[in-house]
């Protein structure tokens, strides 16, 4: 799977507080959510992002919350992955359960700049920035998570890979 | 082969005779639980992954905690989704109101978690019970949604951070100081996908309460668990909630650790950690002139009886100071009528506080006590990033119950021994 968009970068701790308000946590609509994602701290956010941008973040990108609303506003709002230098952890498993998927590279998260145009090789966890020339190589992502990258996220895997032999509605 | 708590928890669990550190498992859960934000998601994706019944009716907890009593209509639609997800499947363990209670401090209560157990819940916090001995952990609604139709879970094998503290605590120090100084010292990273494996004799005579204190806040150090290796306190607490004991592992004294780091707690006073971060962490004493305009006792963090009575031990012949709301609310039904059978609500009324039911309230930012913009709150609970508690401009200092109530009183960020 390969992506092609413009980076939208953000800095260190970008918490899920940040990233979607608790008083927002009142529906799981996608559309809904990614209209209010990052409101309180960059107001505006969800108008200026065109479908395929990708957020390029520091270190621990997704802490505090589980709340699984947080990936979802980001995907709802358009944005088709994120690298970041580290994520957190429980950010990690909600995005690529959700089908959002996360590249980890400390490099590629201290070189590249807001508006650079970049290509993602997801499987080969190659990160080109068209615009300065750079390569970087993101840490080796799980097979498993390639499978739920690859089947969709959780629901399609766990239908498919789990539950057949079970009696499924 | 050697192996910490954790990994011995998760092999069982995995039914593999050994497991190491960055080893991807597949576990049976003992108890999955979530609650009111976090389980209408679930719900609909356990849906949407074709399952028809849960894994184990007995193995499910639901908890309406959030946002309740409702705060409008769509919160109330959620609770609706959850209480007939409950009955349709016939999980008993189903909590809402009278009988309810904060997640995180009604179900050790309940003794629904046993040292030992395997724990996944749709909360970050799910971390609190590893004080029990048990592995728990917070995953996304979907991660919920997969064990409640399959009664299993993928988790990578974390590496253990040993946290010794050796010494005896200071007056006016808690649970809630210890780990916030821990966090301090780590950063809101500095434990990322690792577990916190709490131990050393300040541990060993820190009461159950403490230790629930400790291991929620583990994951605001990016901690996937904490663990407080089971012990006398542990089997008396369970004893009397249980008709069980569950296992009482302990890590092998010739364990693998990542790291072992040790505190001398008679070096540590209260701390508070300031405005926007978990880790902005620095004693009480060297907050200066820092006015308040709300304090809250209450939380999953410290909403227990012994946390109600240290704010009451702080705030006996005491009023809040002019322009301060202080707001308490007991973590649950049993809380609540114990700190009223105590005489602490006296305390509480006297003083000019007002006391709610049992909801996670203003920790979020749900209801029960928002900020406007540019005002402060010194808060027990666990996080304080931007607009965590109301507005963006507004700042949240997280402290024990005694540094929160002697701040309510002082009207700034201030200590107990000052009163």
């Amino acid at each position: 799977m390969s992506i092609e968009g413009t980076a939208i970068r953000f800095g260190d701790n970008v918490d899920t507080d940040v990233i979607i308000p608790a008083r927002f946590l009142t529906t799981a609509d996608e559309s809904v959510l990614a209209r209010h994602c990052f409101e309180d701290a960059y107001p505006g956010f969800a108008n200026r992002i065109k479908a395929g941008d990708i957020i390029v973040a520091g270190a621990n990108f997704g802490c505090g919350s589980s709340r699984e609303h947080a990936p979802l506003a980001i995907k709802g709002a358009g944005i088709s992955c994120i690298i970041a230098s580290s994520f957190a952890r429980i950010f990690y498993r909600n995005a690529f359960n959700i089908g959002l998927p996360l590249l980890e590279s400390y490099e590629a998260a201290n070189s590249i700049r807001e508006a650079d145009r970049l290509f993602v090789d997801i499987e080969e966890g190659e990160i080109r920035n068209l615009t300065s020339g750079d390569v970087f190589r993101s840490a080796p992502i799980p097979q498993f998570m390639l499978d739920l990258i690859d089947e969709g996220g959780l629901v399609p895997y766990i239908r498919k890979r789990k539950l057949r032999p079970h009696r499924v509605v | 082969m050697p192996m910490t708590i954790t990994e011995k928890i998760l092999a069982d669990h995995a039914g593999k005779e050994h497991v190491t550190p960055g080893e991807i498992v597949e576990v049976k859960v003992d108890l999955a639980l979530a609650n009111d934000i976090t389980a209408p998601l679930a719900i609909k994706v356990f849906r949407e992954m074709g399952a028809d019944r849960v894994f184990d009716p007995s193995k499910v907890a639901l908890i309406q905690d959030h946002f309740v009593p409702n705060k409008d209509i769509e919160s109330a639609e959620q609770a609706r989704v959850m209480r007939e997800f409950a009955r349709e499947q016939g999980v008993v363990n189903f909590y809402e109101l009278g009988d309810s209670g904060i997640e995180h401090v009604l179900l050790p209560e309940k003794g629904l978690v046993l040292p030992g157990d395997l724990v996944i819940g749709a909360d970050s916090h799910t971390c609190t019970y590893g004080a029990l001995g048990a592995f728990s952990t917070g995953v996304g609604s979907t991660d919920l949604a997969g064990v409640l139709a399959t009664g299993e879970i993928w988790l990578k094998v974390p590496s253990t951070i040993k946290v010794v503290y050796q010494g005896q605590l200071r007056k006016w120090v808690q649970g809630k100081d210890l780990v916030l100084y821990t966090i301090g010292v780590l950063g809101v990273e500095g434990a990322r996908y690792r577990t916190l494996e709490f131990s050393g004799p300040a541990i060993q005579s820190l009461s159950m309460e403490g230790r629930l204190t400790m291991a929620n806040m583990a994951v605001e150090a990016g901690a996937k668990n904490g663990i407080v290796p089971p012990d006398e306190i542990t089997r008396a607490y369970v004893a009397e909630r249980s008709r069980r004991l569950g296992v009482f592992y302990e890590s092998d004294p010739d364990a693998e650790y990542e790291r072992v780091i040790t505190f001398h707690v008679e070096d540590i006073e209260p701390q508070v950690a300031c405005p926007h971060s978990p880790d902005n962490t620095k004693p009480v004493s060297e907050v200066r002139d820092m006015r308040i305009d709300q304090a809250f006792v209450g939380s999953c963090t410290n909403g227990r009886i012994e946390d109600l009575r240290s704010a009451a031990q702080v705030l006996t012949g005491r009023k809040v100071h002019e322009g301060v709301r202080l707001i308490v609310i007991p973590g649950s039904r049993d809380v609540y009528r114990q700190a009223l059978s105590e005489g602490l609500f006296d305390i509480f009324l006297d003083a000019g506080a007002v006391i709610g039911p049992p909801t996670c309230g203003p920790c979020l930012g749900g209801h029960m006590g928002v900020l406007a913009s540019g005002e402060k709150a010194v808060s027990t609970s666990n996080r304080n990033f931007v607009a965590r508690m109301g507005h963006p401009k507004s700042e949240v200092y997280l402290a024990n119950p005694a540094v929160a109530a002697a701040s309510a009183v002082l009207g700034r960020v201030g200590r107990p021994d000052e009163i």
